[in-house]
């Protein structure tokens, strides 16, 4: 019993913040579903689970979702394959190529906001380099808001996989150079696998980070043009008027993410080694 | 199977030379060991042999065939680690098969083009491979489990699979615990000699280098010091630093200046030197009488006697059990002595030693360089 009450103890710094700013409000968010509320919350009435239903089976949430996953599939894949060859190409011990790494690496010190509007500028039909008009045209709206985020998670992505890679044995890597491994080999056979901790990490990270955009897509399209780029986190914040249809699609989002997170783990885990078993 | 052979080799990194000049054949079959302090240029001669480093002059030669611009994985050899570098997500039965795997071999007779392995061959090699080293319990373990003996086995496993023309070897046992690294010792000679491939070997530990070798090549600074037998080695080495790298406690060197008939004076007596025993012909024009010297005598060749030449007090005496230590002061020098069992003596005592001139080395004061 003694044991019990000293890791409450300890547990409750975290407990106490988690409960505050996470638990409760999510109870919270759970009830909330259950009202209609008009005039940004000035009025309510209860209508129940019917909301859910409601809501979880009608367009708005089915499109968010929709443009959400679009959002993750465009981001996360291009800027994990792209931070990884970016980390495998800088991890050498070559004069200078600190300021590569420093380079690389910076996308990750930038806000969302700046490389938003970076990207926002690029795209701007007058001046931009890319006056391709996708910011317009409802089937690369989504994508032209995903690319300050593939551009950011490269930065992202680049860091921690050179991390990663420092930490792959030296000697190992010399082991496969003598048993015939290709530069192209040992890449795949050797080293991703010995980073596949590294790599768990950021898909998951990633996905999460993708569902949760939204400066991005505010910035650069506005959920635009016609809705063609309004994500779920979209769809949440244009709830002002009916909190309770905001709550049910938050706890959507919520679900979806935490589904994938976890499959993420059944599927992927397997493939994953860590050092010590 | 082949030899390796360095000529002229020198590798530099920007101003630091870690190998000079390094001249050395290592005969086919034979198991060489490259023994040195840390830096002294004997991992970076061996990485050379690997091709993990490159050659900045010089040629390097496996069998006829120069490899300075050769591929590693197309020298024909194979290297156990010091940190073993086994892949941790492959089982042990992947491990071992790893270069049977990408790389081809001349299976077929050295008259046949190289092939890769069929998957049959592949296991059988692997196989025999894990029976030799006692390691088929364990093929479909992965590394994490297997203690660091097994581990080494593994590794051991892994180069012994393509049976390379020679092995190079990393201070593979430095990891092993005492007794585990005196087993793994024998093991190693016993692999050597049934399998009969060359093997470089490098280490810091002069046991290992004695135990094992056919020939210990011994490197400081960048620079070889000598090459021999550990007999040779221990028996008439080239210059101090030989001398006293080699034996434990190392060889005792006394600062001297050549005295009347071939006796060196030393602060507080003198010794016999070599030349003064009969068997001991050394032109006596290089041992002018005030040419200053080193003399050398290993602690065991010191005997404590009534009517020694040196006069000393024993500041320290270590008891090891087996023997015994003396830590004796001649003059402002100090001197070890090897005594079996127990001893008598205690700090303080005054002795007086002596040693047969046979046993005495005499080296220039200057270069460090044997002269008798």
């Amino acid at each position: 019993m003694k044991e019990v009450g000293l890791a409450l103890t300890f547990l409750a710094p975290s407990l106490i913040i988690f409960s505050v700013f996470f638990y409760l409000p999510f109870i919270r968010l759970l009830d909330w579903g259950r009202y209609k509320s008009q005039r940004g919350g000035l009025s309510y009435r209860y209508v129940g689970l019917s909301q859910y239903r409601e809501i979880l089976t009608g367009p708005e949430f089915t499109d968010g979702l929709r443009h959400s996953v679009l959002f993750v599939l465009y981001t996360v894949p291009a800027g994990l394959v792209l931070g990884v060859l970016l980390a495998v190409a800088a991890h050498r011990p070559l004069k200078g190529i600190k300021i590569f790494q420093a380079i690389f690496s910076s996308t990750l010190a930038s806000s969302v906001a700046v490389s938003s509007v970076l990207f926002l500028f690029l795209f701007n039909p007058a001046v931009g380099f890319f006056q391709v008009g996708w910011k317009e045209d409802p089937d690369m709206a989504l994508f032209a808001a995903a690319l300050p985020s593939i551009w950011q998670n490269l930065g992202l992505a680049f860091v921690i996989v050179l991390a990663g890679l420092q930490a792959v044995p030296e000697e190992v890597m010399e082991a496969a150079r003598l048993d015939g491994y290709g530069p192209f080999r040992r890449l795949v056979r050797i080293t991703l696998p010995l980073i596949s901790p590294v790599l768990l990490f950021l898909v998951v990270v990633l996905v999460i980070f993708g569902f949760q955009a939204f400066a991005q897509i505010q910035i650069i399209t506005n959920g635009g043009p016609a809705g063609a780029s309004e994500t779920l986190v979209f769809k949440i914040s244009r709830q002002s008027q009916n909190y309770g249809a905001g709550a049910v699609l938050s706890i959507g989002l919520f679900a979806v993410t935490l589904v994938v997170t976890f499959l993420q783990f059944v599927l992927l885990e397997r493939r994953v080694h860590y050092g010590d078993e | 199977m082949a030899g390796v052979t360095f000529k002229g080799v020198t590798k530099r990194y920007g101003d630091v030379t870690a190998v000079e000049s390094l001249d050395l054949e290592i005969v086919d079959g034979e198991f060489m060991v490259l023994l040195g302090p840390s830096g002294c240029g004997k991992s970076t001669a061996l990485r050379m042999i690997a091709g993990l480093e490159t050659i900045s002059d010089g040629e390097l030669l496996i069998g006829d065939r120069v490899v300075n611009d050769v591929d590693p994985a197309e020298r024909d050899i194979s290297m156990v680690f010091q940190s073993y570098a086994l892949y941790p997500h492959m089982t042990v039965r992947r491990n071992i098969e790893s270069p049977l795997v990408v790389r081809s071999y001349p299976v077929d007779g050295p008259d046949h083009p190289y092939r890769k392995l069929t998957k049959e061959e592949r296991a059988e090699r692997v196989t025999e491979a894990a029976r030799v080293l006692d390691l088929e319990p364990y093929l479909d373990r992965k590394p994490a489990v297997l203690s660091g003996g097994q581990r080494q086995r593994v590794a051991l496993a892994r180069a012994f699979v393509g049976r390379p023309k020679a092995f190079l070897m990393d201070e593979p046992l430095s990891n092993l615990d005492a007794k585990l690294r005196a087993n793994t010792r024998i093991e190693l000679v016993e692999l050597h000699e049934r399998v009969g491939t060359t093997v470089v070997y490098v280490t810091h530990d002069q046991v290992e280098a004695m135990t094992m070798a056919t020939r210990v090549a011994v490197m400081s600074m960048g620079k070889l010091q000598q090459v021999g037998t550990p007999r040779e080695v221990y028996d008439r080495p080239v210059n101090t630093f030989v001398a006293q790298f080699i034996g434990t406690p190392p060889m005792n060197c006394l600062d001297g200046v050549m005295g009347a008939g071939g006796t060196v004076d030393i602060v507080g007596g003198w010794l016999a030197g070599p030349t003064a025993s009969p068997d001991g012909p050394v032109s006596m024009a290089k041992l002018d009488r005030g040419r200053k010297v080193v003399a050398g005598v290993r602690p065991e060749d010191l005997v404590i006697t009534t009517d020694g030449t040196v006069r000393g007090e024993v500041r320290a005496v270590e008891w090891l059990g087996h023997e015994c230590l003396l830590f004796v002061k001649v003059g402002d020098q100090q001197l070890v002595i090897r005594q079996p069992g127990t001893t008598d003596r205690s700090v303080g005592d005054v002795v007086t030693l002596a040693a047969d001139p046979a046993d005495v080395h005499l080296f220039d004061a200057d270069t460090t360089e044997r002269i008798a």
